[in-house]
């Protein structure tokens, strides 16, 4: 395991932590409440009152922090490569993009102009050129790795051993069959990073299919797993179906389902399916994240595939 | 399968076009759109058929439905030669500038018995659904004002070069986020008989307006508020919220939830008690087989393509219904008519340099 800047760092053989650290808490998403998301907007507008979380969970044993590529991200990276001593195994699982960002500048310059805001203007002047023939040559693969190492940059110096393409982009894809689009990422993932690349979906089963024609193989696959099927397209037997039946690396996510299940039933309900490898989940307190933690360690040591 | 196309394949189209091609009912067979740039990466990258021309989509392909998310100011023609041809038409909102061009084409659909719908999505959002079940139902008593709120992060800065920020073509905030929120009061309430008390002003803007405020009347005296502000960036994206109150308690609904406060027990909600009640958006959300930023954009592709099998004209967000909203919009239009105020920010004066080199 090592860093952006080249070397090892995930193999396909390599597990993943079972507990994952989410970030919706900080940057004012919450599937449940709008004023809740507001107050967590401004309970972590200082970027030293995320770090205070990180830090308890870290305290906790939880030391993978999944995390989207939004713009307040850098400023938390600049901390932990300041004070790479305090976390010498701490790694980061980016999420991109961040896609408020561009549908917000695609809304106010159009889609092309938003598209060229984005492509890095800085540094090399080949990165330049090679961003507007890309542009002019319609090539989607230069434009992606590009849009890529734009939201990568952030993470120079610090371990990435897996880059998870959003949700929203991954859906919107897999919708307007775009397929080539997934391995075009997976290869550069694997080969700029030597990352193991992850797709975070709302649709599994569909995307499964996708990715196994694709001829990518065991891929690691986030997704909502809960009792209750919310955000689970296809709906929970098909979910269970598929984890039992096929060959990919689940990550659970929205366990809890914003709360709607109480956490030792939602807990259980993920650590009895097969194989699931990790679970993702965000607190803001040391209370709540130790508890969840324990839940988690507990229910993974009793399940049947423990 | 319904044989569909697509006009207009910007933002909102390329998620309607995800989700369309995504649909086990829906053959999308063709797009269009007048960039080049993008129906070039579409057909190389997912193999759809694309057209630069509509009229020559619709004299090529045999289609059953249409789905239009072109600039605003384009819906009227583009729908019209769709029902003329006998197609089932699914058009983004607003429906029309043209309050007129909408009454001729409710008529056309009507009669033709097309299905035609609109995409006002809220209506499909769980919350918003309950807040119209749980007014209609009496509960709140007798109901005596309305607030609606779309607050959000668009227009932060004075610039901006796309048909939103052009007055003619549908832009603005009054077109992009006040009929959302002009709709829900149709929807939750009903539509008001007149509207007073307009602001229609920009913040950032030079052309269109950021921000709308008026006062809904309603003929049995019931009034309401419109509160809508595109230029508010402490939202992280658009934030649409109803409030009603009624001689028995309120309700306030948004994406997530809905809060209700009830002065009494009623007969028509066995499960609410005296005091709040809230639902969320966990429990009042019905799952969808493809999900992509939002439940609400896939139930109403699949309401519309259910209504074509079904032969359902006047379903949810019929022509007719939207047009009510479009009403509404021309009443605030026509109240604002001849006040230009100046917007908030005035544009900074350029260098002379960048005068020179322009």
């Amino acid at each position: 395991m090592s860093s952006t800047d080249g070397t090892q760092q995930m193999t396909e053989h390599t597990l993943m932590d079972r507990v994952l650290f989410g970030d919706n808490q900080f940057f004012g998403v919450n599937h449940m409440s709008e004023d809740k998301a507001r107050a967590q907007s401004m309970k972590f507008q200082d970027t030293q009152a995320i770090i205070d979380v990180l830090d308890a969970a870290y305290a906790e044993g939880i030391r993978t922090f999944m995390c989207t590529t939004h713009d307040r991200m850098s400023e938390l990276c600049d901390h932990f490569r300041n004070n790479a001593a305090r976390y010498p195994d701490y790694q980061f699982y980016p999420c991109m993009p961040y896609a408020h960002k561009y549908a917000n500048a695609v809304t106010e310059h159009g889609m092309i102009e938003a598209l060229r805001m984005f492509l890095p203007q800085d540094g090399a002047i080949g990165a330049m050129l090679k961003g507007g023939v890309a542009l002019a040559n319609k090539d989607v693969e230069s434009i992606m790795q590009l849009l890529i190492d734009a939201e990568m940059k952030m993470f120079h110096g610090l371990k990435t051993p897996v880059v998870f393409m959003q949700n929203v982009i991954t859906d919107l894809l897999l919708g307007l069959r775009m397929k080539e689009t997934f391995r075009m990422f997976h290869d550069h993932v694997r080969e700029k990073y030597n990352a193991e690349p992850g797709f975070i979906t709302m649709n599994m089963p569909q995307l499964l299919d996708v990715l196994d024609e694709l001829g990518i193989v065991n891929p690691i696959v986030c997704a909502n797993i809960n009792r209750i099927g919310f955000r689970m397209c296809g709906g929970v037997p098909l979910y269970e179906e598929t984890i039992r039946s096929r060959r990919f690396r689940p990550v659970a996510m929205s366990v809890l389902a914003s709360g709607a299940i109480a956490p030792r039933e939602a807990v259980k309900y993920v650590c009895d399916q097969p194989k699931i490898e990790s679970i993702v989940f965000g607190a803001s307190s040391r209370g709540n994240i130790r508890q969840t933690k324990a839940l988690i360690d507990e229910l993974t040591a009793r399940s049947p595939s423990a | 399968m319904i044989r569909t196309a697509m006009v207009g394949l910007g933002k909102m189209g390329l998620s309607h076009l995800s989700i369309l091609r995504a649909h086990p009912d829906i053959d999308l067979v063709a797009g269009c759109d007048s960039s080049a740039y993008l129906t070039d990466i579409l057909t190389k990258y997912s193999g759809l058929k694309c057209y630069d021309n509509f009229d020559r989509m619709l004299e090529n392909e045999a289609l059953e439905a249409l789905v239009v998310a072109t600039p605003s100011k384009l819906h009227a023609s583009m729908v019209e030669k769709a029902l003329e041809r006998g197609l089932h038409v699914f058009c983004e909102k607003p429906f029309v500038l043209d309050t007129a061009d909408g009454e001729r084409l409710v008529e056309l659909a009507e009669r033709k018995g097309l299905v035609n719908q609109v995409g006002y999505h809220y209506r499909f959002v769980g919350a918003f659904k309950e807040a119209e079940r749980i007014v209609k139902s009496g509960a709140l008593g007798t109901v005596h004002h309305v607030r609606a709120e779309a607050f959000g992060p668009v227009v932060l800065r004075p610039k901006g070069s796309t048909w939103r920020s052009s007055k003619n073509e549908g832009g603005g905030a009054l077109y992009d986020y006040a009929c959302h929120a002009v709709d829900l009061v149709n929807f939750v309430v009903g539509t008001p008989a007149s509207v007073d008390g307009v602001v229609r002003r920009g913040v950032f803007s030079q052309d269109v307006d950021d921000e709308i405020y008026c006062t809904l009347r309603y003929a049995d005296g019931t009034s309401g508020q419109l509160s809508v502000n595109w230029s508010d960036e402490s939202f992280r994206k658009m934030s649409t919220r109803i409030s009603v109150w009624g001689t028995n308690g309120r309700i306030t609904a948004d994406r997530q939830e809905c809060q209700i406060y009830l002065r009494e027990p009623h007969a028509a909600m066995p499960d609410a008690h005296k005091g709040w009640t809230i639902r969320y958006t966990t429990d009042l959300t019905e799952e969808v087989w493809f999900y992509l930023r939002g439940e609400e954009y896939s139930a109403q592709i699949d309401y519309f393509a259910q209504s074509i099998k079904s032969r359902r004209a006047r379903g949810q967000n019929s022509f007719r219904s939207a047009l009510d909203a479009d009403r509404v919009v021309t009443m605030i239009v026509s109240q604002s008519a001849g006040e230009t105020p100046r917007p908030v920010v005035q544009p900074a004066r350029k260098g002379v340099m960048a005068r020179i080199f322009r």
